[in-house]
């Protein structure tokens, strides 16, 4: 099965639509930035707080946020997770001195607001030795001894009870816990007369000062120049510098776009988001690097060609390529955005926007930088009569001075 | 030909089984191949679930620590050679950046004196920098170089205590290091692997832990202004007051009057360790060096109805009475369990800490949560790798088995390289190993396209995949340098779980090259080789 055999469309004929789409594309996306006031930044480069709180129940978004904004200063937001009972609770870091009694804080606010019980364990958000220590002498005193190894062995059981699929953390009630190896209907009272379940769990907490948050975005900024810096020295290398300027440029477009739909859809960018777009800057490369290198090759076997014609030739004898490649890649980082679950969601989202545009980006824009500056540098020359001669005759291949 | 299809068959099989041992070594069981799986697969922290701390040194307190000694020596010095002063004090940095800006005052040292005063200074001295303010008047100031070497120690020094703090713990391998950015020095960054709650330990790393034995001299008064009422305004020679450790919800204050200089200090122990009292109430008990116990014997010996009062971090914890002469242990009481006995111990034996630390940055990943990232990572790795070998069989037919045999070795070997580097797998990982397949197929493809392309200009088949090989090979270096290019930008910019996304990326690409063209040639060469006549190639 073949799909693009000898195909001879006219892309290069067809650019300003796309170019313009590109345009209006740009305009968006900068658009969206100046009106937001640049990229929504999640805490790693923003400094602040984060929390995912799993609860039992659907949670109820305005009664924690009101808890929290009693107790806590600053900005607090509260997201809910489409799809699952869990929230991601956001507060403000203003200073690196909070930072150690933020979670404190934010545990204590929730406990307070969904029931604490005085003087018991909460079980779902305990770990392994405090429920160890816990349990220890009350299960003496109940007459079910066990030795150390025991006890560890069934607090470890029980843990993981709670925390594999389907609880993932959480468990409604302690009756529960009569499905564990090991838990007599002793064992559980016990259980439930020094622990209780509260209604939610946490399963995540970040916090990040603001000055690594300044520190981690200023390296994000620096990690994106100096790779495309990189690239465009290491094209131009294997090229020529117009070569590299125009694979540069059209990374520089794929960037700003997807940024921009990052913003326009509210999307957070975080550190794993930034490795998206590295990734994406290097596969965008790729993409114009194959279609560059056929050119090279064309341009070596078909001298009697204009530039024009051998570009377009070019993008067609690697038309199936680029879509199979882009068609599998795609295909591969859609499983990762719709199964990946919620932490991998920015970072497949941005690859997801990236390689549709990087593929496009290749052809409609990079290309058609060679045809325009290849013009460009034709209408100077001609400019200058005593080279209309030469002209002419570079007019029907461009110079092929330094490929390797 | 048959020759050298066998040597390359040799080295795929040998490949594949030094992968298999990285990965699951020489199992006897199935247990035993999961234990080892385990073992060698590391999980990163948001996968395994655990805790994730950045602190920071701050090297002001040591600077402003060294000034006090400073102050205290050359007040003994001008003492000694009887050279009067006025007032003798230090300024006050206090953030890392400014506390090179160190500064010792000294006023009013008659002007006759000065070339005494000099002398002194600049024998004793020699880390410093002595300017005349006025005739009377001096600064002094920490030399450049030697700024810098205290600053390095100092961070140097905190990392050893907190390094022995953890290891005292017991935990499962934690990791603390030293972070080097270009301007965030004295960052330290401390991983510790299935904590999932790390008030605790942020407990114990933050301790100063400085134990000083004093004499008591007076005490305990509710308020300092009692105490200085009590002597006349104003403290007497030589002593101090400090606060009593405030117990539980005690909103009272009790000061003590204590001697200036203490009897013992945190560098005379030799050993602390947990204890019970004959109450059965716990209480950490710690034993003395040998030079330190006749210092201390003899001063209990002289104080027998006085108090020593145990100072630990500069609130006084206790103020008992001396009713004989003691040798060589102590005990602090009230720990409230057997846990703050234990911990207070631990810090006691691990040293004190040179300056005190802030935390940057803390990430806690549940157990829970690591569970279900692995467990979502890998449905939609293995949906990803469905889908795109049911394309490539569809799309390329035979040539796409080809295809599909260089895949699953791509991945074998990718997690056999994670495994022989101890690199450590993270959730960005497991995306990298994903997108590795994606990019794996973009090389098979430009192979498979241009063997089509040859095929279709009429080249005999062996010629058409060697040719198809060899042409795209270039574009292939080409492409997979730059990818390369890119994540050594992610791995130098980036921390933890971003560095490894780049790691695995790169290991997939550099095994990509592998297989995909060495693999997938000697599987072409091979089903051709076996015909007698070549027509046709089913691709």
């Amino acid at each position: 099965m073949e799909l693009f055999k000898n195909t001879n469309f006219d892309f290069l004929g067809k650019k300003w639509p796309f170019i313009i789409g590109s345009l209006v594309l740009l305009a968006v996306s900068v658009g969206s930035l100046v009106i937001k006031g640049g990229p929504r930044y999640g805490i790693d480069f923003r400094g602040g707080a984060l929390m995912y709180v799993r609860f039992a129940e659907q949670p109820p978004t305005d009664q924690i946020r009101s808890a929290l904004s009693a107790r806590i200063p600053g900005e607090i937001s509260v997201q809910d997770i489409s799809g699952t009972s869990e929230v991601i609770v956001t507060t403000e870091l203003r200073d690196e001195r909070e930072l150690a009694e933020a979670r404190r804080q934010m545990v204590e606010t929730l406990a307070a607001t969904f029931g604490a019980q005085e003087g018991k364990l909460d079980f779902n958000n305990a770990g392994v030795q405090a429920i160890a220590d816990r349990l220890r002498d009350p299960l003496q005193r109940a007459g079910v001894g066990m030795s150390e190894q025991e006890l560890q062995g069934l607090v470890q059981r029980l843990t993981d009870f709670r925390d594999s699929a389907p609880h993932s953390g959480l468990v409604k009630s302690l009756d529960e816990l009569s499905a564990v190896q090991g838990v007599t209907p002793q064992v559980l009272s016990v259980i439930k007369s020094e622990m209780y379940a509260a209604p939610f769990s946490i399963r995540n907490v970040e916090m990040v000062g603001p000055k690594i948050g300044a520190e981690l975005r200023r390296q994000a900024v620096l990690a994106t120049l100096y790779a495309l810096g990189g690239m465009l020295v290491y094209i131009a290398f294997r090229f020529e510098w117009i070569y590299g300027v125009a694979a540069v440029l059209a990374i520089f477009h794929d960037v700003i776009i997807t940024i921009g739909l990052f913003s326009v859809f509210n999307e957070e960018i975080s550190l794993t988001v930034v490795a998206a777009l590295l990734t994406l800057v290097g596969y965008s490369i790729n993409d114009t690097i194959v279609i560059f290198d056929r050119i090279r090759e064309n341009l070596k076997i078909q001298r009697r060609e204009s530039l024009y014609s051998i570009i377009n030739s070019s993008i067609n004898q690697t038309l199936s390529r680029t879509v199979m490649t882009s068609g599998l890649t795609f295909l591969t980082v859609l499983a990762l955005f719709l199964f990946g679950g919620p932490v991998l969601r920015g970072f497949s989202f941005a690859l997801v926007v990236g390689i549709l545009v990087g593929t496009y980006s290749s052809i409609f824009i990079a290309s058609p930088i060679l045809v325009f500056w290849h013009d460009f540098q034709e209408k100077r020359k001609r400019a200058t009569p005593a080279a209309g001669a030469a002209a002419r005759e570079s007019a029907r291949r461009p110079s092929v001075k330094s490929v390797r | 030909m048959q020759k050298n299809l066998k040597y390359k068959w040799a080295t795929i099989v040998i490949t594949i089984l030094i992968c298999l041992y990285g990965i699951i070594g020489l199992p006897k069981s199935k247990d035993e191949l999961v234990a080892n799986w385990n073992r060698n697969i590391r999980l990163g922290l948001d996968l395994k679930g655990g805790s994730h701390l950045v602190l920071q040194v701050q090297v002001q307190d040591a600077f402003k620590a060294e000034a006090d000694r400073v102050i205290e020596r050359i007040k003994e010095d001008l003492r000694g050679a009887g050279i009067n002063y006025v007032a003798m004090d230090r300024n006050d940095p206090n953030s890392i950046e400014t506390a090179d800006q160190i500064q010792i005052n000294i006023k009013g040292i008659p002007s006759e004196r000065a070339g005494d005063f000099r002398r002194i200074i600049s024998e004793e001295y020699q880390a410093w920098n002595l300017t005349p303010v006025n005739s009377t008047d001096y600064r002094m100031t920490m030399k450049p170089t030697e700024a810098i070497a205290l600053r390095r120690d100092t961070v140097e020094r905190s990392m050893r205590t907190i390094e022995s703090r953890i290891d005292g713990l017991g935990l499962t391998e934690p990791v603390v290091q030293q972070r080097q950015r270009t301007d965030g020095e004295g960052e330290i960054l401390v991983q510790l692997p299935g904590v999932d709650d790390p008030a605790r330990i942020k407990q114990i790393l933050q301790t100063a832990a400085m134990l000083e034995l004093y004499e008591v001299k007076d005490g305990p008064f509710p308020s300092q202004e009692a105490a200085r009422a009590k002597h006349g305004g104003v403290l007497p020679l030589n002593t101090k007051l400090v606060r009593q450790q405030p117990r539980g919800g005690d909103t009272a204050e009790a000061w003590y009057l204590l001697a200036r200089t203490p009897v013992i200090t945190g560098r005379d122990l030799r050993n602390a360790r947990p204890s019970q009292d004959e109450f059965g109430k716990w209480e950490t008990e710690f034993t003395l060096t040998q030079d330190a116990r006749n210092r201390f014997a003899r001063f209990t010996e002289a104080n027998i109805g006085n108090r020593l009062a145990i100072v630990l971090d500069n609130q006084v914890r206790s103020a008992p009475t001396i009713q004989n002469r003691i040798e060589d242990q102590g005990r602090i009481t009230g720990a409230a369990s057997q846990q703050e006995a234990a911990d207070l111990a631990l810090v006691l034996r691990a040293g004190s800490l040179p300056a005190s630390i802030v935390y940057l940055e803390e990430r806690t990943v549940g157990p829970s949560l690591g569970a279900d990232s692995i467990r979502q990572g890998f449905i939609a790795g293995i949906i990803g790798l469905i889908a795109v070998v049911f394309v490539m069989l569809v799309y390329y037919k035979k040539a796409g088995i080809n295809a599909t045999i260089a895949l699953v070795l791509n991945a074998v070997i990718l997690i056999a390289a994670l495994a022989y580097f101890e690199a450590v797998l993270t959730l960005p990982g497991i995306a990298g190993i994903i997108l590795t397949v994606g990019m794996a197929v973009d090389s098979n493809v430009l192979i498979f396209e241009r063997i089509r392309e040859e095929l279709r200009e009429g080249k005999a088949i062996m010629a058409a995949i060697e040719a198809g090989f060899n042409k795209a090979f270039l574009t292939i270096i080409d492409t997979h340098v730059t990818t390369v290019v890119s994540c050594a930008f992610l791995f130098i910019f980036g921390t933890g779980p971003v560095r490894g996304f780049a790691v695995t990326l790169v290991i997939g690409l550099v095994a990509n090259l592998f297989t995909a063209v060495f693999v997938s040639r000697t599987l072409f060469e091979t089903s051709i080789a076996r015909k007698r006549q070549v027509t046709s190639l089913s691709i």
